[in-house]
Order: C-alpha cells, then sequence, then structure tokens
C-alpha cells in the first residue's frame, strides 16, 4: 500500500461541482469544530469558504502561534549542479536549454558555504538539478563532510532516490528532504514531464515515504500551483501529508504552496493562482494539520511574503541565489527561476522584529 | 524545601525560553516570573559562533535545564545530552524522547533508557514523560533527580488533563514531581501545586500571552499561591453540611 491507490481514489472521484456545492452553512459547521477530518478540509478549500477566509486566518494563525510562537525559521538554498537528465516544460534547467553546465567542486562548495554563513544562515537545503551521475550520492556525502563544518542543519531537494540511498545520507548527516510531486495529476504530469526517469509518476509519489522510513528528520512535500485546479491541488497535497504524518510519527512532515514562476522556457501556468486562493489553501492546511510546517520560498513577491508571515507560515528563505555557485559568483549562470524577493537576511530578519517575529536561525545540532 | 541535585531551589516555577518573540521579552519574562531555573533547547543554541544566541538573554543567576528537544531516540538524546556538557552548559539534562510529530508525546521507554545511561555518566536528569506510574518508579530508581509528567500535550494550553494518573504519581514517587507542559493559566499551575507538585514548567502560556512578562508574574504568584495552600492542608470539599450524622447519629443517643 501506498499514498498512490489513495490518490487515483481521489482523482478520480473529486470534481470541481463538488467544491461548487459546499453552501456557507458547512463553511460554519466547519469553524466551530476543534478537530477537522478530511472532508471538513475539502469544505474549507471550496468557493462557499473564500467569504470566511479572515475567520480562517485567524483560527490559522491562532494555531499556528500556539505550537510554533512568533517565531520564523530561515534558511537558505544551495545549488550544486544544474545539470539535469529531464524535460520538464516549466523548468530552466530542463536537458533541452542549453546553457553551460556547471557542478561545484568540493573547494567551490566550500566557499558558497563561507558566503552563506557568513550571513549568519546555519539551515542549507542542497539544490541539484536530476543526475544521478552529477549529483550523486558519493558526491553529495563528500559535499556533507565539508558543509558540517559551517551549518547545523541540512537538507536535500534533487532527483528522487532509493531508501538505501537515503539512508546513506542520512548517516552522513543529512536531515530534511523535500521532494515535490509537482502535479498530483498523473495525465497532466505526462504531459509537463516530456523525457526522461522524472516521467515515472508513482516512483515519485512515493519519494517522500521513502525519506521517511531512511530516518529522515523532516520531508517537505508540495504541489506547483498552476499546473491544474488549485483546489483539488492543494486537497491531495493535504492528503498527502496527512498519510505521512500518520505512518511516520517520527518524521517532521511539512508542506509549501509554490506557484509557478517566470522560467528560460515559454511555458504558461495552465491555471491562475490568485493572492486569494493561495491564502486559501494555506490556512486550510493549518486547520487540517495545525502542527505541520508551513515553508515559504523567495519565489513570491516581497509584499505578498510580508502579509502572509502571521498565517501559518513557519519556515522562510531569504536572499536566495537559485543559480549554481550563486553566492560567490553572482549572476553568472543559467538560474533555475527567477526569484521575486531579493532582500536579505538581515532585511528579511528586522522585517520579523518589527512584525513582532523571532527569526530563528538554529534549529537542529548534527550530532552525528 | 525542593533539592535537586544539589542544588535547593526556592522557586518552584521553571519556565522556558521557546516561543518568545524576542529575547528582551523573554528575559524581563524571565526575571519577573523570579524563576531559577530555565530550560533551553540545546538545537536552538549556537554553538559555534562567540555569540551563544539564546544565552547572553537569560539571566547569569539562573539554574540552566538544557533539554534534548529533537530526539527521537534515547540514543539520539544521550548524544544531544553530552554535547551540551561538553559545550559547558552544565550537568543538568531534561530529557526528551519525542518520536511523535502529531501530539508531541514522549517515548517513555526510551526516555528511562537515556536516563539510565546518562545518571551513570553523572548528570542530574530530568525526564519528561507521560504520566505512569510504574514508567515513573523505574525512572526513579535510575536515579532520576525529578519526574516531570506531562499535564496535557505540551503547548495545548488545555489544563491538567492527566491529574489522576499525576496525582498517583504525587503520592507513590519520592523524587520531586514537576509538572510540565499543559498548564495554560495560573489557576491551572495552582491546582498542580495544590495537589502537592514539587514544581510546574510553564512555557507556552508565559511566551505566547499578550503581555508575557505580566503572565510571568501571574504564573509566579499562582504558584506560590498553590504551595503555600498545599502545605496549609486544604480541607477538603463537601456537597452538604456536615453537622448532622444521619446514618452514625443514633450511637450516641
Amino acid at each position: 500500500m501506498s499514498f498512490y491507490e489513495q490518490c487515483q481514489h481521489l482523482q478520480s472521484h473529486i470534481t470541481e461541482e463538488m467544491f461548487r456545492e459546499v453552501t456557507a452553512a458547512d463553511v460554519q459547521l466547519v469553524l466551530a469544530k476543534d478537530r477537522i477530518t478530511a472532508e471538513d478540509y475539502f469544505t474549507l478549500l471550496s468557493p462557499a469558504a473564500e467569504p470566511f477566509l479572515e475567520q480562517m486566518a485567524q483560527k490559522a494563525h491562532q494555531y499556528t502561534v500556539q505550537h510554533y510562537g512568533k517565531t520564523m525559521q530561515l534558511f537558505l538554498p544551495l545549488y550544486v549542479s544544474d545539470y539535469c537528465v529531464n524535460t520538464c516544460k516549466y523548468c530552466s534547467f530542463s536537458i533541452d536549454h542549453v546553457f553551460p553546465r556547471r557542478k561545484l567542486t568540493l573547494e567551490e562548495i566550500e566557499k558558497e558555504a563561507q558566503m552563506i554563513a557568513a550571513k549568519g544562515i546555519q539551515d542549507i537545503i542542497l539544490l541539484s538539478g536530476e543526475s544521478k551521475l552529477h549529483s550523486s550520492v558519493s558526491y553529495l556525502q563528500e559535499t556533507m563532510e565539508v558543509l558540517r563544518h559551517y551549518f547545523s542543519s541540512v537538507g536535500i531537494e534533487i532527483q528522487p532516490l532509493d531508501t538505501n540511498e537515503y539512508e546513506q545520507l542520512v548517516q552522513s548527516g543529512i536531515d530534511s528532504l523535500t521532494v515535490y510531486q509537482e502535479v498530483y495529476n498523473e495525465d497532466v504530469y505526462r504531459d509537463i514531464h516530456v523525457k526522461g526517469p522524472k516521467r515515472h509518476f508513482k516512483y515519485r509519489l512515493d519519494t517522500p515515504e521513502r525519506g521517511c522510513q531512511a530516518g529522515m528528520r523532516s520531508v517537505n512535500i508540495g504541489a506547483l500551483l498552476g499546473l491544474d485546479d488549485w483546489r483539488k491541488e492543494s486537497f491531495i497535497t493535504g492528503m498527502h501529508a496527512h498519510y505521512l504524518q500518520n505512518r511516520y510519527l517520527e518524521t517532521a512532515i511539512s508542506v509549501s504552496f509554490p506557484r509557478i514562476r517566470p522560467n528560460a522556457g515559454s511555458f504558461q501556468p495552465k491555471v491562475e493562482v490568485a493572492d486569494l486562493h493561495l491564502v486559501q489553501a494555506m490556512v486550510a492546511f493549518r486547520l487540517f494539520m495545525p502542527r505541520a510546517g508551513i515553508t515559504m520560498s523567495t519565489r513570491e513577491h516581497p509584499t505578498f511574503r510580508d502579509q502572509i508571515i502571521p498565517l501559518g507560515v513557519t519556515k522562510m528563505s531569504a536572499e536566495s541565489s537559485t543559480e549554481v555557485g550563486g553566492y560567490a559568483h553572482p549572476q553568472e549562470t543559467q538560474s533555475q527561476f527567477e526569484i521575486s524577493d531579493d532582500r536579505s537576511v538581515q532585511d528579511i530578519q528586522r522585517l520579523l522584529r518589527q512584525k513582532g517575529y523571532q527569526p530563528i536561525m538554529k534549529d537542529w545540532q548534527i550530532t552525528s | 524545601m525542593l533539592k535537586i541535585g544539589d542544588k535547593i531551589i526556592h522557586n518552584r516555577l521553571f519556565t522556558g525560553t521557546g516561543k518568545y518573540n524576542n529575547h528582551q521579552t523573554m528575559r524581563q519574562a524571565i526575571e519577573q516570573s523570579n524563576t531559577e531555573v530555565v530550560t533551553v533547547a540545546l538545537r536552538r543554541v549556537d554553538l559555534s559562533g562567540d555569540d551563544t544566541y539564546i544565552l547572553n538573554d537569560i539571566p547569569e543567576y539562573i539554574q540552566l535545564m538544557p533539554n534534548t528537544s529533537g530526539a527521537r531516540t534515547a540514543e539520539e538524546a544521550v548524544r544531544i545530552a553530552r554535547l551540551a556538557k561538553a559545550s559547558g552548559l552544565g550537568d543538568w539534562i531534561k530529557i526528551e524522547v519525542i518520536p511523535d510529530h502529531k501530539y508531541l508525546l514522549p517515548d517513555n521507554e526510551e526516555t528511562l533508557k537515556a536516563t539510565e545511561i546518562l545518571v551513570k555518566e553523572g548528570f542530574v536528569v530530568l525526564p519528561y514523560m507521560t504520566p505512569d506510574l510504574m514508567a515513573g518508579k523505574r525512572m526513579e530508581q535510575a536515579g532520576a533527580a525529578a519526574i516531570m509528567p506531562l499535564g496535557s500535550p505540551i503547548g495545548s494550553n488545555r489544563g491538567i488533563r492527566m491529574k489522576e494518573m499525576i496525582r498517583i504519581m504525587i503520592d507513590e514517587i519520592e523524587a520531586p514531581i514537576i509538572v510540565d507542559a499543559g498548564i495554560g493559566k495560573p489557576s491551572e499551575a495552582a491546582e498542580a501545586m495544590e495537589m502537592g507538585a514539587d514544581a510546574v514548567l510553564v512555557n507556552t502560556a508565559i511566551a505566547t500571552a499578550r503581555n508575557p512578562v505580566e503572565m510571568a508574574r501571574a504564573f509566579d504568584f499562582a504558584v506560590q499561591a498553590g504551595r503555600i495552600a498545599y502545605e496549609s492542608g486544604i480541607s477538603s470539599a463537601s456537597l452538604q453540611a456536615n453537622a448532622s450524622s444521619p446514618l452514625t447519629g443514633f450511637l450516641t443517643k
């Protein structure tokens, strides 16, 4: 049994019609509850819930403060390689795009690490294009030997691996796994992931579960909103998180709500996801899973990011470079996507303090 | 008199350092609470830099109680404890082994294992646990300096839902019982103290109050009041007047 069966079931049974059938009275009933079910979560994602967004946001804020306090974890991505074997319509790293590819040497990684650590960041995610040859397990293990001297927590967002490979990475000190399904609609998935191993929908869908089984401390999932109906995609993302958290109590499950950004291709999102809807997706998820983490990247615009800080976000990036080697030598290579928020770590820290939030730079300690 | 390890504690309110929106407020809350023992998660302490982060903002007279937050097994808790000691945070350790991200409930079995190991290594060990008499007794036998049963799931502010189990532990375990987690209001802290708990640990209810500094004072008063009440012998509540003896009155007629 994997989430695949549940995902297929949800895909074939949920229709836009069902979301439209929800009434205001249904929403009010859910908002009066302490603990909400999957059906209730569905209700909160419906159009009928939109007029209740303020009430949902208040509750989401209250839950988040109760479980996390007025704190915000900060992290940065570290891009180590842009070699990729897949063709994905929405991504600049796609194999079809011709640009000089790069993979950092250990010396270069150390320079990047120094630049990031100098900003006061202790929590990073290693990113790469999807290539088992270039971002191999042994390469990541060697990288970790460098990084452990600079950071207290290191995660990965790379090509999906097998359980035993994740186990080796956990042993090397890597403690978190981020892997986005991109889209839970299998037909859309096959359409936009044109070539490469990423076409294997089920293998990718089961990736977070393999990370849990391998002992990752936290696993972060998400759908790239804009590829299909956002209500359905958000609902299945939440159900995926719920599935994982119920089966793997030891792993902290968190969710991101990335929206598609401009990139080197000419791909246009199928669905426009309005700010209002992104907020609805986020606060509905918070009410469904009160303790789960919610991560927000620099994809979003500064003004929007500032406003959603109190709505359930627990972790955000700042001053991110999405190009390989971009901290030591900015603007020299192809970035994976354009970032919208280029404020410095210090700016973000100042902003958080102004809003009455404490920036958390360190939340784990590599002890292995 | 409350003695933990070889330290005499005068104020029975212990506090935490998580969830504050800034360190100045945290420091003031710690000062105003009159607490003498403060727990701090090693995972949040920056051991590498010159700026020791959170530690600079805890008054010097405070007894630090590093905790193993983030540990999912006894082994991880032991590693964190050793690191805390090696980093100069002292030899007190509050063991938190929480392999549950849904309710954040501790694992008593792993906590006991960690207690056994760390007591042998000379730590003053304070295990955080789900109220259970046998588990508590085993932790006491293993040499725990105090036992810290939860009142309700951590951060839930639901009060002393585990009341009956904690009462039994207070009656049957000689080591100090410190009620930790779930206390949402000063009245609930007073309730725990009236029951005979030796101390309470309060974090969320203070740190996330609208005015944490004033709330810290309120908890101080409540804990003192509850303790004085306990020591003064609380008379038992009764629903009806006791003047007559309807069942045994005939004996004296």
